[in-house]
């Protein structure tokens, strides 16, 4: 049986004003018709690190990063304010077309399109209006390697991109994603479905990647979680519980419910 | 105390002979057999019922050529067509065939998928609710009432529009189209919602639009099962008699025209199968137009097998 644990108790960290920020949300909520699946989430993402949210299933971790880039239009209910550059980006007067072109996402099953490897990232920059082949050629190059996966097909960039394994799969969606040259990266699980070999190549790509982007990853693993992120965000049933550096998180969580969830009493 | 000695005792006379034990039938294995059984009772009637088919209608369409001596050539190119005289010239019936099954297709697919994308990505709601029953009824209505209509409402239009009989392939592509749009929309439907509903997430997530995911991504996967879609509604158009007879004027003659009378072969052998004895010249032409749909019908099911493994194939290499 699951332990109630105070909501009220929360351990949130702000940052100042010196701190460059990649995004922030204030009191985030999220609706799935009656079902109140987000409560009050304010959370702010510092640039160029890579911030991880943890928690059990149902926690809401997921549907708190889909909203971050608009991916729960039209399937939930999302009010209160998404800062990103200044602008509320949750209104909807806001192009969630561009939003998206700078706020990438990657899901937590590798999902490659029925066609080439080539064509996986080519699509996206041709939907973007990207029409010299030479360009198109070299942001090809550019992402696979930002990927870690160039070495691996440049040979075979015409091949199905169902034909590569798990882990390349999804490193193939994250070049895909970066080929958009995004400022934030969301990626939501990315490596559940993947073995430990892939998923030690993914980590990798990742923290490499944080030089250039700001990332988000939703992720059960709390061991990935300290290895690859800089601060940690815990979930509880919908309320954001802890927010603090990746260190504190695991060596000294600073509320009961954190603790005994990092301790593994449940999750 | 007794139970336990009881239940020991059982226990022994049971394991004893451990193989005829575990060899022995129990229900479960008698059910097995059954089920079996029935079931390959039921696949050989229908291979035998499908097979004695074919046999029937090749010996007799061969007939023509093996008894008569017609030649195959003058049969698939000859224009004239007069059983009563000797003239079986099928190249009329086989023109109007085509010409209405294509015509009524390339009608019929744009409609299809677009209503079929409307079904399915714009409207889900409407579509389950609205436009799926409408379609499912429009597939239940029998030839005969679309022959009526085409006969009542469509003959009397063009007749009027274009002038002369009004009979002829243009009315038969305009009741053929209504009748394979419900077939190539349904199948389109399906072949839409299968595909992966994360194809589009990733699409939008990239920033793409709406109609750039339709059109990029989910028709392009969906593709092999359109056109299987397609193919399934030229059969459909192909083997339609009924509603084709009574809109298209049966005059066995090349069609020079859209608008003038022609007849598809399955016309032809609804017309003229009542007046014909079985096993003379006249009879045996009709069994051989009969073939020519018959081996028509079996390339469509080849031409769909074969989308489909390309289909697949593209993705396995």
């Amino acid at each position: 049986m699951l332990k109630q644990y105070s909501f009220e108790e929360t351990a949130v960290q702000t940052f100042d004003e010196k701190t460059s920020l990649a995004m922030k949300t204030e009191n985030l909520q999220v609706f799935y018709g009656a079902n109140h699946a987000m409560h009050d989430a304010d959370l702010a993402f510092p640039k160029n690190q890579i911030t991880a949210l943890i928690g059990a299933s149902g926690s809401g971790k997921s549907t708190y990063l889909r909203s971050l880039n608009r991916m729960n239009d039209g399937i939930a209910t999302v009010t209160g304010k998404i800062w990103y550059h200044n602008v509320d980006i949750n209104e909807p007067t806001v192009n969630i077309y561009e939003i998206r072109r700078h706020i990438g996402m990657v899901f937590q099953r590798p999902n490659p399109f029925a066609k080439s490897i080539r064509e996986n990232i080519v699509y996206a920059l041709r939907a973007n209006g990207l029409k010299n082949k030479a360009e198109l050629e070299e942001r090809v190059e550019k992402s696979l390697r930002g990927a870690a996966l160039w070495d691996e097909v440049k040979d075979s960039l015409d091949k199905s991109a169902l034909s590569l394994s798990g882990g390349q799969q999804q490193r193939l969606c994250i070049a895909r994603s970066i080929a958009m040259e995004p400022d934030v990266l969301l990626l939501d699980e990315p490596c559940s479905a993947l073995d430990p070999i892939s998923t030690v190549k993914v980590e990798e790509t990742l923290l490499e990647l944080q030089k250039k982007y700001s990332i988000i990853i939703v992720t059960h693993n709390m061991q990935q979680a300290a290895r690859v992120s800089s601060q940690c965000a815990f979930f509880h049933l919908g309320h954001v519980m802890e927010y603090t550096p990746t260190g504190t998180m695991f060596s000294n969580p600073q509320i009961p419910v954190t603790q005994d969830y990092i301790a593994g009493s449940f999750g | 105390m007794e139970q336990t000695n009881f239940q020991l005792k059982k226990q022994k006379s049971q394991s004893n002979d451990w193989s005829a034990r575990l060899h022995h039938a129990t229900r479960a294995t008698r059910e097995d057999w059954m089920g079996k059984g029935i079931s390959y009772l039921c696949i050989g009637v229908i291979i035998l019922v499908v097979a004695s088919m074919l046999w029937f209608i090749t010996s007799k369409g061969v007939a023509t050529f093996t008894q008569n001596h017609v030649s195959l050539t003058k049969f698939l190119f000859g224009t004239n067509w007069a059983p009563d005289q000797g003239h079986i010239g099928a190249l009329p019936m086989i023109v109007g065939s085509f010409a209405v099954t294509f015509a009524a297709a390339i009608v019929a697919t744009p409609f299809a998928v677009g209503t079929a994308i409307f079904m399915t990505e714009i409207s889900p709601n409407k579509g389950r609710k609205l436009l799926q029953p409408v379609i499912e009824l429009l597939v239940g209505i029998p030839s005969v009432v679309y022959g009526f209509i085409g006969l009542a409402v469509v003959v009397p239009f063009m007749r009027h529009v274009v002038g002369g009989s009004g009979f002829g392939i243009i009315s038969a592509t305009f009741v053929l189209f209504v009748m394979v749009l419900p077939t190539i929309t349904s199948m389109t439907v399906d072949s839409l919602r299968a595909v992966p509903r994360h194809f589009k997430e990733a699409s939008l997530a990239l920033g793409a639009t709406r109609w750039q995911t339709v059109s990029r991504v989910i028709l392009r996967s969906a593709t092999p099962g359109i056109l299987t879609a397609v193919i399934f509604g030229m059969a459909r158009a192909f083997g339609e008699a009924l509603a084709v007879q009574m809109v298209i004027g049966n005059a066995a003659i090349m069609p020079k025209n859209l608008i003038s009378p022609a007849s598809t072969l399955t016309s032809q052998l609804t017309t003229g199968i009542g007046d014909t004895i079985d096993g003379t010249l006249p009879n045996n032409a009709l069994w051989s137009l009969a073939l020519i749909l018959l081996l028509m019908s079996l390339f469509f099911n080849a031409l769909v097998r074969v989308i489909a493994k390309r289909g697949q194939l593209k993705h396995e290499r």
